[in-house]
């Protein structure tokens, strides 16, 4: 699939969008009246001190917390209670801040474990493992396959990922995301506690799942440089206000964003 | 155990996901099975047949069941004695009222009984996890050992209170009851086992498997990846008391032949087939075997292979040093590997492949 231009993005159709949503755990507000829009094949990046409600922004968008005010509308529709295996059903894939990856499971098996929703085989052929439900099996093993080769990590297939070290897990995390070939794809903070090789590494997996696949992302990170180089525009949350939203360049030169990083002298 | 896997290329995904892809562990499972079919009923004595193997077996079909729903699914279950209790008496129920229908066919239906059972005390898992629900089971445990009790009509009215076992024959060769020989008895139950413990491992290395390794693993990235919880939850407890129901129906009808059921399925039953996960390997099929294996036959063993080798051993001082043997041997396992006795095997064989490397 042909990658989409910057002109593209900017009249491009809205895949996600967010519409004066509020987020209130008993007296704590972690989202207020926040209003954005994703756009199909963009890389949206989502900023914000810590603790300014960007992590609770994504579950209200895979459905893990229901805003408490606003709507969220994807592909056309608003589901004003929607569950997370119904987000998944609807093409919403996730990554975690502290992966989340099943840790007893093979690589193999947390990638196929992706492409759960894509398999419908009776419980009567899974029980032969014959037949159709080998040849569903196999289908999907060439699929993890092609994910295994894209992301570098045919050397630990087997491997159960409690063992491998944390930049791995956070790749496999990614690959698992990709087999359910989302329309949206969430990362929370693919990035962190990386080494400088590992992000670049990562980098170059963002980039090049959104040119070749077509997928929107939405990004949460940290890394301004990364945040800058990759995405097509940012939002900038803070105290779960929205405080910015534009391209990197516009948002860069935000007094308020500005402001927020660095702190103002009072 | 010399061998590795050099040579042995796969070319294709059907080959790399074989359960046992090295031709030599397929050699291996055909020489174990030649051996459980062809030289156990041929060579083993009477006592080591009904002592040892039948009780092995036994286990194991209920370790298996337990396997599925704590070691892959990741629930605690202190119900098991029970879900066995109700295959017991489904199966008792059902071979009285259709006496025609062969037994064996019975045996593998009253799995489905206790499926049921064991899905509607599964409700609870979706909302409570791990001790909490080891409690909520504990509930099925007393309240279907109370039905046993008191409700008559389970046990066909009888005096006694005890299963009956009638005779059933299949081609004319008794397979129950008191004519029923132990070699035939033995057979009919291996026969079972070997192809329950098949689609088990097939179902635990497909999708469902998965699904339900993700729910224990991570249950809040297993829901985002479309696995519904409670539907993943119910099939486990489904499948899991599917099993431990017919090991209770082939333990009344194939190793007891009758009896006082209430004992045979109280929650000691229960901790006992727990032990055998936990110290077999939580999450292995082969675990179950060598966790059956070592808390049901062990004490067995002990008992009369340690007079056997020369040093004499009488009556209760026997039955209290073999338990104290077997409790040390516990404590021993679970702190040379904490993950049970299929991991120490794993182990093994690794260390056998790279021998005479360390690494």
């Amino acid at each position: 699939m042909r990658a989409p231009s910057a002109t593209d993005i900017a009249a491009g159709e809205v895949i996600l969008a967010v519409e004066n949503v509020s987020l209130g755990f008993g007296g704590v507000k972690a989202l207020t009246d926040v209003s954005f829009d994703i756009r199909k094949g963009e890389v949206r990046a989502i900023i914000g001190p810590n603790g300014a409600g960007k992590t609770s922004m994504l579950n209200c968008i895979n459905g893990f917390y229901h805003p408490t005010e606003g709507r969220i509308t994807f592909k056309g529709k608003t589901r004003p209670k929607m569950r997370p295996h119904e987000a998944a059903a609807g093409g919403i894939a996730r990554t975690f801040q502290n992966v989340a990856l099943f840790k007893g499971m093979s690589t193999l098996d947390n990638i196929m474990a992706g492409r759960t929703l894509k398999m419908n085989r009776s419980f009567f052929w899974q029980i032969l493992r014959h037949g159709p439900a080998m040849d569903e099996e196999i289908e999907h093993r060439k699929f993890v396959e092609e994910i295994i080769d894209f992301l570098e990590i045919q050397h630990i297939r087997k491997v159960p990922v409690g063992k491998l070290p944390y930049g791995l897990q956070k790749r496999v995390e990614l690959g698992r995301a990709l087999a359910m070939q989302p329309d949206v794809l969430l990362l929370d903070e693919p990035m962190a506690g990386m080494n400088l090789e590992e992000k670049e590494d990562m980098c170059r997996f963002i980039l090049d799942v959104s040119n070749q696949y077509g997928t929107t992302i939405a990004l949460i990170e940290h890394d301004m440089g990364v945040v800058m180089d990759l995405s097509d525009r940012v939002v900038v949350l803070e105290y779960g206000r929205k405080i910015a939203d534009g391209t990197p360049d516009e948002v860069k030169r935000d007094q308020r964003v500005i402001d927020a990083y660095l702190g103002v002298a009072h | 155990m010399f061998y590795r896997e050099a040579g042995q290329y796969k070319t294709t995904y059907k080959a790399d996901m074989a359960v046992f892809p090295l031709v030599q562990d397929r050699i291996g499972i055909i020489a174990i099975l030649a051996i459980a079919f062809i030289g156990v009923p041929l060579l083993a004595s009477e006592f080591i047949i009904l002592s040892v193997m039948v009780p092995f077996l036994v286990f194991a079909l209920a370790a298996i069941g337990l396997n599925i729903l704590t070691g892959y699914t990741g629930l605690i279950s202190l119900g098991t004695g029970a879900f066995m209790g109700v295959g017991a008496y489904a199966c008792y129920k059902l071979t009285t009222i259709f006496p025609g229908v062969n037994i064996i066919v019975w045996i593998i239906v009253s799995g489905f009984f206790s499926a049921a059972i064991g899905v509607v005390f599964g409700l609870p898992s979706l909302r409570i996890k791990g001790f909490y629900l080891a409690v909520a089971t504990l509930a099925a445990q007393f309240f279907l050992q109370w039905c046993f009790v008191r409700i008559p009509w389970l046990y066909n009215y009888n005096a006694s209170g005890a299963i009956e076992v009638p005779e059933r024959t299949l081609f004319g060769i008794a397979i129950t009851g008191a004519r029923a020989t132990p070699e035939v008895r033995y057979l009919v139950l291996l026969s079972i086992v070997v192809v329950l413990a098949w689609l088990a491992s097939n179902l635990v290395h497909g999708r469902i498997g998965r699904s339900w390794m993700a729910v224990r693993d991570m249950d809040i990235a297993a829901e985002l990846m479309g696995i519904r919880l409670l539907p993943t939850k119910l099939l486990a407890f489904a499948v899991s008391s599917f099993y431990c129901g017919v090991a209770g129906a082939c333990m009344m009808f194939l190793w007891y032949g009758g009896g006082e059921a209430n004992d045979a399925f109280n929650v000691n039953q229960s901790f006992n087939v727990l032990f055998m996960v936990i110290i077999g390997g939580l999450g292995s099929l082969i675990g179950s075997f060598f966790g059956a294996f070592f808390i049901s036959t062990l004490p067995t063993i002990l008992k009369f292979g340690v007079p056997a080798i020369g040093i004499p051993l009488t009556g209760a001082f026997a039955e209290h040093l073999t338990h104290v043997m077997v409790g040390a041997l516990i404590i021993f396992f679970l702190i040379v590997e904490p993950h049970g006795l299929a991991r120490l095997w794993q182990i093994a064989k690794q260390k056998l492949r790279v021998w005479p490397f360390p690494y």
